[in-house]
């Protein structure tokens, strides 16, 4: 029905206002599909915020936000998710009562479910070769309390994973870390990506977003200053000054 | 876990049977009477647990579903002459109405606000059903049991009875939920309500589905309650006692697993019988307050919590 060039994720004319401040000032993009799409911005420029309006944390208006064609403004965040969009947190959210497979679990219970009826034990083999895809196999069984930043940011995009996304969103998942760290997430997100899997990134690590992307978009306070191609967005001179300006 | 669940079963067969036994040989109704209380006050835990323990929403309105299954039970009654089993199944489904309304709320309140909102939910029903002249009012009602049906050889038999088959629903019911998705999601969203969502999990549907169930089996276990005792009045049937002491039960035993109500139950309910009947009633909240804190201090996962920790470091040596 869809082209097959068609965009996987338009947003159009989002406008999203907490009381009378606006977070985001009539946004529009449209994300193909396979893309490796960077979003940047100053601190509160609206990066998460746009986040939580495509996963569901938010609600907005009606078709401001198309994935697959289909408006999905309407739709609680489990139905979001189910349908493919899939997204780790700023600061990370495990499941803290559980192991690290079990957050896996989760995933692989709900999300993935949906006409699939395979068995309990067949799902932990998933959720173990996810894992160890991530090099977390090892802590399968550890409690999720016990993680390093490192594992955790990793435990995040392995359950955002179990879910099968067809578009996956990370928040900073490098705030923090070492650069031999950094590394090894960005490796991480450029094999998700070949695995067919859209993937928006947001960071402030800038040579990480300059060697991830295809395309950039630059946030500054909700309004969208530049898109396009990476160097290009860098050397745009109202990038710089909201980077440097503040 | 197939192996288990057949043993579970044939406990549960086991535990009947006995049941059925002992109201067969003991002529003496005290120990009915005692008993019936204990298996009570274990439906109400078991109850508790499945939302308070899983989806971590603390409910201090058990009092209002007890109440209103009692109340259910003496309307019906009274209109009809319901039997016994007519009255606990409808208790069950005004119960169930009930959790579905309570469920609708965590909508909007999380943490301490629906607690709050719970103890609101009790006030409201007790001052309706205390302003209703039909089913007695602020004075209560006197209700006259009917002949006992067979094979029972006493009324207050036949409650037990039937209060431990509800035991054993309620138990079937709260492990199902814990081995299944069910329990599993419910967790998840104890952990982290946005991330569950974010995870596919329905957060909503699974927290309403978690206070119908809870709601419908509190509303039942206090049906049977007015035929208990003949007689039922607001303030008792209300009474905040059984909101706080189904509480306590529930965390003293540990809501980690199905097995940790039921021992709280048993053993928070034992003592307050026995010290009902040998110092005085009111000894009982202080009791109760005590061994709160003792455990929450201690052990606040529990009993059941305090065994797993043990069995852990045990199994490191
Ligand atoms: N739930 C909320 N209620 C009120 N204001 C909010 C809410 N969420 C975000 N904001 C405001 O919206 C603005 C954008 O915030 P957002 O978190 O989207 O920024 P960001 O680009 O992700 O910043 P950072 O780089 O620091 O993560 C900020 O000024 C923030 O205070
Ligand atoms: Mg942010």
């Amino acid at each position: 029905m869809t082209p097959p060039d068609a965009p996987l994720l338009q947003i159009s004319g989002l406008t999203k206002r907490f009381g009378g401040f606006t977070a985001l000032d009539n946004v529009s993009v449209d994300i193909k599909p396979g893309e490796r799409f960077g979003l940047i911005g100053p601190n509160g420029s609206g990066k998460t915020t746009l986040i939580n309006c495509i996963s569901g944390a938010f609600r907005t208006e009606a078709r401001t936000v198309l994935f697959r064609g289909e408006d999905i403004t309407q739709l609680p965040a489990h139905v979001r998710t189910r349908r493919g969009i899939a997204r780790s947190f700023q600061i990370p959210r495990p499941f803290r009562s559980m192991t690290v497979v079990e957050n896996l679990m989760v995933a692989l219970d709900f999300a993935a479910a949906a006409g699939d009826f395979t068995s309990a034990a067949h799902r932990h083999e998933t959720a173990m070769s996810i894992l160890s895809g991530m090099g977390l196999a090892s802590k399968a069984d550890a409690s999720a309390t016990t993680l390093s930043q490192v594992e955790l940011r990793k435990m995040e995009l392995a359950r955002a994973m179990a879910t099968r996304p067809k578009l996956l969103i990370s928040d900073e998942a490098m705030a923090g870390l070492s650069s031999s760290e950094v590394d090894e997430v960005l490796d991480l997100l450029m094999s998700l990506a070949e695995h067919d899997i859209t993937v928006i990134m947001i960071e402030h690590i800038m040579q990480a977003v300059m060697r991830f992307s295809q395309r950039v978009m630059c946030l500054d306070a909700g309004k969208i200053i530049a898109i396009g191609a990476p160097n290009e967005v860098m050397a745009n001179q109202r990038v710089q000054e909201a980077y440097l300006g503040t | 876990m197939k192996r288990r669940g057949i043993f579970f079963w044939i406990g549960a067969i086991v535990f009947l049977v006995a049941i059925a036994l002992m109201t067969k040989l003991i002529g003496n109704e005290y120990p009915f009477f005692a008993g019936y209380v204990i298996l009570q006050f274990i439906v109400l835990a078991v109850a508790w647990s499945i939302l308070g323990g899983h989806a971590g929403y603390v409910n201090f309105g058990t009092s209002a579903f007890f109440g209103m299954g009692v109340y259910t039970a003496v309307f019906l009654f009274k209109v009809a002459g319901a039997p016994l089993l007519v009255q606990i199944a409808a208790a069950a489904a005004v119960g169930a109405l009930m959790g579905f309304l309570l469920g609708l709320l965590t909508l909007r309140m999380q943490g301490i606000f629906f607690s709050i909102a719970t103890i609101a939910l009790t006030i409201v029903i007790e001052t309706s059903i205390t302003n209703w002249r039909y089913v007695g009012g602020a004075a209560g009602i006197q209700l006259l049991r009917p002949p006992v049906t067979w094979p029972f050889s006493g009324y207050v038999q036949m409650l037990f009875f039937v209060q431990a088959a509800l035991v054993v629903l309620a138990v079937a019911i709260s492990r199902y939920i814990q081995n299944s998705w069910i329990g599993r999601g419910l967790q998840a969203l104890r952990d982290d309500e946005l991330a569950a969502e974010c995870t596919g999990v329905p957060t909503l549907r699974l927290k309403v589905l978690a206070c119908v169930i809870s709601g419908a089996l509190m509303c039942a276990a206090g049906a049977p309650a007015a035929m208990y005792l003949q007689y039922a009045d607001p303030s008792s049937a209300f009474n905040l006692n059984y909101s706080v002491s189904v509480l306590a039960m529930s965390l003293i035993g540990g809501t980690a697993h199905w097995a940790g109500p039921i021992v709280g139950a048993i053993l928070l309910g034992s003592t307050q019988q026995l010290l009902t009947v040998t110092i005085s009633s009111e000894i009982n909240v202080l009791v109760l307050g005590v061994m709160l804190v003792l455990f929450v201090v201690a052990a606040p996962e529990g009993l059941i919590g305090l065994l797993r920790r043990i069995r852990r470091k045990e199994g490191k040596s």
